[in-house]
């Protein structure tokens, strides 16, 4: 058993994550913590399907320019394609100044998305956006 | 709540209500959004508490509160200053609390100009530049620094007295800077020592002027402007006045009811204003939770994905002439309390960032941040799209395609762009819409013209990876990775990691100086496990930071401003204390006291109800043995209590600083609000906001009602832009307004999340709520021939979408201005992917944002319903295009500045 967190709202529930050869077989509440006393909600208890359902798509899908459909790809090929685009975007884009006044950024790349996400996971996009340049950067908060 | 109090987040704990007296819950349907935390408004409950729910519709919550308020949506500020007015005029304020712990004492500026005296807008309002001067707002002599919000509202100013060169061109707008969320640890620059009128009588202290400004806001206005029958509003207001004091406590829960409003962070100022006047920040009991949906939306903004911020609520620098790092200090850091010591915070993340490529000679590569020459908000970034100057977009764990304010332009802005990553866990319609989008449904895009690539990336979840989220009570809680991640699913900690391994590989040998930023990035993080996934133990160590012999630091209080100490964010300073992960504490509930102190690890320095020195009065005794908190122990000369004090331990309540003492040192020990430039909770904003240093009633964008409170009827300096696919509805009252009569309100179910990504995917769930509807009323559905079950189409200027229909008394007809009005609910959870399948809200909803967080105002419209199932095709935009020709709508409808055309 695993000691986790409902990745829904935020109130923050405790959940305990039963794991059987490695497989996520069951989550339920933890009676532990002192926000949820062991309780969840519907969503919270639907969490065994978020992540083990079904519907999880477990392959990187690539769109091609004016294609009809999805193609698979290898997830390695993939990183180095999205590297390749944020690198030429981001020079194609570049400023250092604006009006005489110093920037140094790109206006070409935009991120949104975080709040579902780890505090370590928005650490490391802030850091790796910041020094790319990219100032674009938002996520739900926001919304 | 960072302007009034000096940190952006919620002041107490979800547990902590059931020591409430009375709650009040308003912009939230806590019992449905919430379920598990609203186990603590039952206690209370349970201990004799009053609940009231005010809120358009009649939920759960109501069901389960002592008193229902049914309001007319956006017109919360003129309920609240309903209150307020009340509070005064009763006197029924805690007088001392407000004379010790708030600037109700301090003097205003002559130059200032109130709402009262300029016909519905404050002194300074530039129309041509849709913005607000803020220097008259100021305290009397001298200027104050915000502690959050709009900090840099006075850089030049201050550069400038100086001897810095004078800057040229005119101000930058601030309504386009977008620094509204920055208030979320530091207040705003402000005088420190304000000259103050303790008897609180002077006609230009705060308390006077906020007197003033609420007096028009009677019963009787309440009534007309809300919908809210006078007896009942004078319920509310007894309620919470014989629920606070010495004695008693009340607590205000919120959600996004109140911020997704054009006027959204004045609601919250609102509030705040109420609390601080009963006496109710900092003390057990009281207290302004706001309630959010995602996991992790308040360590979102601690550690931002956001244009506008640095980890630990550090702004963003904006691009100015001569900038480097003192300049930039200058301009964003207070001379006292703890936001004083920005340098330390921010060189410490400098260090983290670029390690020894960061050094004193080189402002500790200050230079290689980026700059902002305005706002940048996500809104704007789909104006970008759309104008091709934004080509590339990763949308992770987010689906604006159906979850943003108008989500034809959201799509539309995807498909200009040249490539598109979205990560999630399926095939959300931000991935899908340039196959089986609205718009190829109408035929306005096909497939086949559409040149943006789209990568899409399996994500992992929660259980397949180590890392903390931040709940709703600034509480980091960590969860443990159970099994690794199947198929090419990732965690974003991995995908963004390797993202940066691979270019900076790619750059490797690189001598651009625009490359140098992502040479010298610190990056090495270890990795584990068959996937490399890098170790979020070894991030949260550098977001914890260490001292310059790799030491864990324990206290922010240690970062240093000469290089010497690492911290990737400085609220988080002391969550890997003596190496141990502090996050993932887990001692049981019943092993520890109600606070819960070894559960987890709450920002600042494990801090439960921050400001809780104003548990306490001026001598440091608990107001009333009841509500005691924390106190200053004599014999042992220093604060103790039930919780970490959120105050120098040892500086005793009558400690009185010497002349010329500065940050930290210069809070005396009356200054309960530590992060503020003054020590003092504001009723009043001198400093920090876009849109005005008091609240005031104005109609939401789209608006079947004249503002009865002013002759202006919109927020003057509100963000609006006019595009194509971005039409507001015309004024109350002119031609054409009659096409859209009804206030329309959107919310969330207990059975999904947000756009539906983590629940339209799930049979449970989907089968719990199948489907896209709308809540009307049965006097609407009457009106206008409104089916039970049956189907409705609902219009506005934007789209067009179809929804079952739900025919129930839960949204009851209010008498507002002498008109029945009938409100429509619809939730917004939904798109064409997924189970459960219909059509999304933000179809309708407009772009249009508060100046201050550019949040989009999406909790009130106005439109038209009727019955039946909306047109297929191209024909569905021919409805939408025949209601903007009726209407009479152009780009110039509803963009005025001041007045009501």
């Amino acid at each position: 058993m695993v000691k986790s967190v409902c990745p829904y709202c935020a109130v923050g529930c405790g959940q305990n994550v039963f794991v059987k050869d490695e497989r996520v077989v069951h989550i339920e509440g933890d009676p532990d913590s002192p926000v949820s006393r062991g309780r969840l909600c519907p969503k919270g208890s639907a969490s065994l399907q978020l992540t083990t359902g079904e519907t999880r798509r477990l392959e990187v899908l690539y769109r091609a320019p004016y294609a009809s459909d999805w193609e698979v790809i290898d997830l390695d090929t993939a990183m180095d394609m999205v590297a390749e685009r944020v690198l030429r975007t981001r020079r194609e884009f570049w400023q250092w100044d604006v009006e005489g006044k110093r920037v140094r950024r790109t206006m070409g790349i935009a991120s949104l998305g975080g709040a579902t996400l780890d505090n370590e996971e928005n650490y490391l996009m802030k850091k790796l956006y910041t020094a790319l340049g990219a100032i674009q950067i938002e996520n739900q908060a926001r919304i | 709540m960072g302007t009034s109090f000096g940190r952006g987040g919620a002041t107490s704990f979800q547990q902590d209500w059931q020591n409430s007296d009375c709650i009040l819950i308003e912009g939230s349907n806590l019992a449905e959004c919430h379920p598990v935390g609203f186990q603590w408004i039952m206690e209370a409950k349970a201990r004799g508490a009053t609940l009231i729910h005010v809120d358009p519709r009649y939920t759960r919550t109501s069901a389960l509160a002592d008193i229902h308020v049914p309001l007319r949506v956006g017109s919360d500020i003129a309920f609240l200053g309903g209150i307020i007015n009340y509070v005064v005029e009763h006197e029924a304020y805690f007088e001392d609390y407000v004379r010790l712990f708030t600037n109700g004492p301090s003097l205003v500026s002559e130059d200032f100009k109130d709402t009262e005296d300029l016909g519905g807008i404050f002194s300074g309002l530039d129309e041509e530049q849709r913005s607000y001067d803020p220097l008259t707002w100021q305290y009397e002599g001298e200027e104050v620094g915000a502690a959050s919000g709009q900090r840099e509202q006075l850089y030049e100013e201050r550069n400038e007295e100086e001897g810095g060169e004078k800057s040229s061109g005119h101000r930058p707008s601030v309504a386009s800077s977008g620094r509204g969320e920055s208030h979320g640890s530091g207040g705003a620059a402000a005088h420190p020592n304000a000259v103050r009128d303790e008897t609180m009588q002077h006609p230009r202290c705060v308390f006077q002027i906020v007197k003033r400004h609420f007096a028009r806001y009677t019963p009787e206005m309440v009534e007309q402007v809300c919908g809210v029958p006078r007896d009942l509003f004078v319920k509310v207001c007894q309620t919470l006045v014989d629920n606070s004091g010495r004695e008693r406590t009340s607590a205000i829960a919120y959600a996004v009811g109140w911020t997704q409003h054009s006027v959204g962070v004045q609601y919250i100022r609102t509030a705040a204003i109420l609390q601080l006047l009963l006496g109710n920040i900092g003390r057990p009991g009281g207290g302004i939770m706001a309630m959010r949906g995602h996991a992790s939306i308040q360590g979102s903004t601690d550690i931002p994905t956001l244009y506008n911020l640095l980890p630990g609520y550090i702004p963003m620098p904006h691009a100015h002439q001569d900038d480097d790092l003192e300049a930039f200090l200058k301009g964003v850091s207070t001379d006292k309390g703890y936001w004083s010591d920005m340098k330390g915070y921010l060189v410490s993340l400098l260090k983290a960032w670029w390690g020894p490529a960061a050094t004193e000679e080189n402002d500790f590569c200050f230079d290689y941040l980026p700059k902002l020459t305005g706002s940048h908000s996500t809104y704007e970034t789909v104006m970008a799209q759309l104008d091709g100057k934004c080509k590339g977009y990763f949308v992770v764990g987010e689906n604006p395609a159906v979850g943003s304010a108008n989500a034809k332009m959201q799509r539309l802005g995807m498909a200009n762009l040249d490539w598109l990553v979205v990560r999630d866990f399926g095939l959300i319609e931000s991935a899908t819409w340039w196959k089986d989008g609205p718009e190829i449904e109408s035929g306005e895009l096909r497939t086949q013209d559409i040149a943006t690539e789209v990568f899409f990336f399996p994500a992992a979840a929660h259980t397949e990876k180590n890392g903390s989220f931040t709940n709703t009570q600034r509480m980091l809680q960590w969860h443990h990775a159970a099994v690794e991640p199947a198929g090419d699913a990732r965690s974003e900690l991995w995908f963004y990691y390797h993202l940066g391994r691979v270019i900076r590989e790619k750059l490797s040998g690189s001598t651009d100086e625009m490359d140098a930023p992502l040479l010298d990035l610190q990056w090495d993080y270890p990795t584990e496990g068959t996937v490399a996934e890098p170790s979020a133990d070894a991030v949260l160590a550098e977001i914890n930071g260490w001292d310059a012999d790799g030491r864990p630091l324990a206290s922010y209080e240690q970062l240093n401003a000469d290089g010497s100490t690492v911290c990737g964010c400085w609220i988080y300073c002391g969550v890997f204390t003596d190496g141990t992960n502090q996050a993932a504490r887990r001692k049981p509930a019943r092993e520890q006291s109600s606070v819960a102190p070894e559960w987890g690890w709450a920002w600042p320095a494990n801090r439960r109800i921050i400001y809780n020195r104003a548990s306490a009065d001026e001598n440091g005794k608990p107001w009333s043995q009841r509500k005691a908190y924390v106190w200053w122990d004599e014999e042992q000369s220093k604060w103790v209590g039930h919780d970490v004090p959120d105050f120098d331990p040892s500086k005793s309540p009558w400690h009185r600083p010497p002349a010329g003492s500065r940050g930290a040192e210069a809070l005396s020990g009356e200054d309960a609000f530590v992060m503020q430039a003054d020590g003092k909770a504001w009723l009043y904003a001198p400093a920090g906001l876009t849109d005005g240093p008091l609240p005031t009633h104005y109609e939401p964008q789209d608006s079947p009602f004249e503002n009865l409170l002013y002759d202006q009827q919109r927020n003057p300096v509100r963000q609006v832009f006019a595009r194509r696919h971005n039409r507001y509805h015309p004024n109350p009252g002119t031609r054409g307004s009659e096409a859209f009569p009804y206030p329309i309100t959107t919310y969330r179910l207990t059975e999904h999340h947000t756009a539906g990504g983590m629940s339209r995917w799930q049979p449970y769930l989907s089968e719990l709520q199948p489907e896209m509807f709308c809540e009307v009323s049965p006097e609407l559905a009457e009106e206008r021939e409104l089916v039970h079950r049956g189907w409705a189409t609902i219009i506005t200027a934007r789209g067009v979408i179809e929804a079952r229909v739900m025919v129930t008394e839960r949204m009851a007809p209010l008498l507002v201005q002498g008109r029945l009005v009938h409100q429509i609910g619809l939730p917004y959870h939904w798109g064409t992917n997924g189970y459960s399948k219909g059509d999304s809200a933000n179809e309708l909803t407009a772009i249009s944002l508060d100046p201050n967080s550019h949040i989009q105002e999406v909790k009130a419209l106005s439109g038209d319903i009727r019955p039946g199932r909306r047109p297929r095709g191209s024909a569905a935009n021919d409805l939408v295009e025949d209601y903007i020709r009726r209407a009479g709508i152009t780009s110039d409808t509803g963009m005025e500045v001041r007045g009501d055309h």
